[in-house]
């Protein structure tokens, strides 16, 4: 069984979303999601400043049976991402809560934060397939 | 049987001097003078470095590489969603004339009639089957034609002053390439989900249509194996809102003759010749995706096209020379009168253009023309049949021994999935673990982990060609399989044994991409493995 930390907010796609003290949310995608993909080779992340959409694809993760694109959770402007992934994709696999974090994004309406699904609600998801 | 021995790169076999003089082409004064066109700089300073042997040496290499791989002409070939079928020699007849070998893609149209009245009939043929007003042979692959396709759907709603159009929807179950083809032509793709029994979401469609609708991208059957059944509600939904609809050629192979996508309501499509009409693929090419429209898509077809003066009147993409009307297009005994033509922007002033160098891959078409005059009409009948009969006795044979099939309440269409994902749960066995055990078995193996939709899949995909005798050896081995990874799990993840290479590292290979060779020194030269 894949885990799925409480403390975080999940989509149907399978990302998760962590919010931070500073009022940026941070980006990336459940172990669900990476044990579904397998070994992850290339991921590919979106450049500083962009506007998200929410529900626009804005990154695409690469493992050897799929590309995938990621999907934003919520609207807002990327701030930050995540570097090492380039060189060392297999953090997502190894710790994909931690060190295999995507971006971090400064929400543009952070009440869009709290309409996402809950560790237990994304529990659901996960099962159905 | 698969060859087991390593075989060294061509460069290792190489020996300074050695050579194969009677293969040098003739090196003429005209060749040296025109490197003095050439700007110094741009000028080698030292030969190429190119292996060097004898031809024998090169005849043997070759032929050992051709002996370490699977191939339709040696193994059965399941591939699913890319109709690895076997080509019939006979279709190579016209494409090995020497008349057409020989003949300059520039040549006089009055000098190529025999060559330009065959790819006229081909255009003729492929409208019959597929029911759409018009059709152009040139571009040269499946995602071209895509391409080509998409680019029509585009320029039609540019003509009509409704240029803000571009989303293109794809079904979850839609080939991989579509999306793609959309962003390429400068369209977004939005991604429509399928219901449990793989049929297109339709209040999800519902949903996703409105004025920026430009199309929708549809396999059918899609790569689930199974038929749209709501085909017509699809097409009456997406019409409604503006849309075009985009068939993707890939699975014709199933309703050849038996249902025509121009019937079904699609506006633009593809074909692939070199899966469904007989041209080997898989090698990387050379194809050809055909493209065809329906009437309001006719100004809009990529050149060239090969039009006919003369004659019975036909359906023409546009042509100026053609009265209105179709009609069948069998024009032998029409005498001195038909004339064929290369159709060009006079003709279409509105076409999307050139896509390919003169008219497409000229030998691809002559393959499939020969392919559908030997077949006729119930010959593509009883391709469909077959191709969809093998599919569903392979599935229920399979099932029967253990295997869960994905869509166990849908009849197959020409392929069909199983899934894995039980085994993988309870014995730790992956479809990727039976895919390999099928190598040492003696089957190429079937599509793995396509479609994304369905966990620990195979997608597999007989064909017409191929006896229920091949298809019962290919029953009893997966049902060793399923034996092995109830008694012997770690055999399967092993797998395979008997191949030149053992279970290669895909991951590693991936993210250490290294495929340069590097030439060795000769103290060097008996290390191992090239990398």
């Amino acid at each position: 069984m894949s885990r799925i930390p409480a403390d975080l907010r999940y989509t149907r796609s399978h990302e998760w979303l962590r919010q931070l003290q500073d009022g940026t949310v941070e980006i990336g995608i459940s172990d669900h999601a990476q044990e579904a993909l397998g070994d992850l080779v290339f991921v590919e992340l979106p450049e500083l400043g962009r506007r998200l959409a929410a529900g626009e694809a804005c990154a695409v993760v690469e493992s050897v049976k799929a590309a995938s694109d990621i999907f934003a959770p919520i609207a807002g402007t990327v701030v930050g991402t995540n570097d090492k992934l380039a060189h060392s994709p297999e953090l997502i696999n190894r710790d994909p809560y931690g060190g295999g974090w995507l971006m971090r994004v400064k929400p543009q309406s952070p009440e869009e934060v709290a309409a996402l699904l809950s560790a237990k609600d994304y529990e659901a998801v996960a099962a159905e397939r | 049987m698969i060859a087991r021995a390593r075989e060294p790169l061509i460069f290792e076999h190489s020996r300074p001097g050695r050579a194969a003089r009677a293969q040098w082409p003739a090196a003429s004064a005209e060749d040296e003078r025109s490197a003095e066109h050439i700007p110094p700089a741009l000028l080698r300073r030292r030969p190429a470095a190119l292996p060097e042997l004898s031809e024998l040496d090169v005849v043997r290499h070759y032929t050992r590489l051709s002996q370490l791989n699977f191939s339709i002409d040696t193994h059965f070939y399941p591939l699913g969603s890319c109709t690895m079928k076997y080509n019939p020699k006979a279709c190579n007849a016209a494409a090995l004339l020497p008349e057409f070998l020989a003949r300059h893609p520039l040549s006089p149209p009055e000098l190529s009639q025999g060559f330009l009245a065959c790819v006229y009939e081909l255009q003729e043929m492929l409208k019959a089957i597929t029911g759409m007003r018009g059709v152009a042979l040139s571009p040269l692959a499946g995602a071209h034609g895509e391409f080509a396709g998409v680019a029509m759907i585009r320029a039609y709603h540019r003509s009509r002053g409704d240029p803000t159009r571009n989303e293109i929807l794809v079904p979850q179950a839609a080939h991989g390439t579509n999306p793609a083809t959309a962003t390429m032509c400068g369209c977004v793709a939005r991604e429509i989900p399928v219901d449990a029994d793989g049929d297109v979401d339709l209040s999800a469609l519902r949903a996703a249509l409105g004025p920026r609708t430009a199309g929708i991208m549809l396999t059918n059957p899609s790569t689930l194996g199974v038929f749209e059944r709501r085909i017509e509600e699809v097409a009456r939904l997406v019409h409604a809102a503006g849309g075009l609809l985009y068939y993707d050629g890939a699975n014709l192979n199933a309703i050849l003759g038996k249902v025509r996508p121009g019937d079904m309501g699609f506006d633009v499509m593809h074909v692939n010749l070199h899966k469904t009409f007989s041209t080997p693929h898989g090698g990387g090419g050379p194809g050809a995706g055909p493209v065809g429209v329906a009437q309001r898509l006719l100004p809009f077809l990529p050149l060239p096209i090969v039009g006919r003066d003369g004659g019975p009147a036909s359906a023409e993409g546009g042509g100026e020379s053609e009265s209105d009307d179709r009609g069948e297009s069998d024009d032998r005994g029409e005498g001195q009168s038909v004339r064929y033509r290369w159709l060009d922007e006079r003709d279409l002033p509105q076409s999307i253009g050139r896509l390919a160098g003169f008219g497409g891959n000229a030998g691809v078409l002559l393959r499939a023309y020969v392919y559908l005059r030997l077949l006729g009409r119930e010959g593509l009948q009883r391709v469909a049949e077959f191709a969809t009969l093998n599919a569903n006795y392979l599935s229920a044979r399979l099932q029967q021994v253990g295997y869960d099939a994905a869509y166990p309440r849908r009849r197959a269409s020409h392929e069909f999935i199983l899934t894995l994902r039980r085994q993988a749960q309870e014995l730790g066995v992956t479809a990727m673990d039976v895919a390999k055990r099928l190598l040492d078995l003696g089957f190429h193996a079937p599509t793995t982990y396509f479609p994304l939709l369905i966990s620990e899949c195979l997608l597999i995909e007989p064909t017409e060609t191929e006896s229920k005798e091949t298809l019962d050896a290919f029953v009893t081995a997966m049902t060793r399989i399923l034996q092995e990874a109830r008694e012997d799990p770690e055999r399967l993840q092993r797998a395979p044994y008997t191949l030149p290479v053992r279970r290669l590292d895909d991951v590693h290979a991936a993210r250490e991409l290294d495929l340069a060779y590097r030439e060795r020194r000769p103290q060097e030269s008996s290390d191992a493995a090239a990398s």
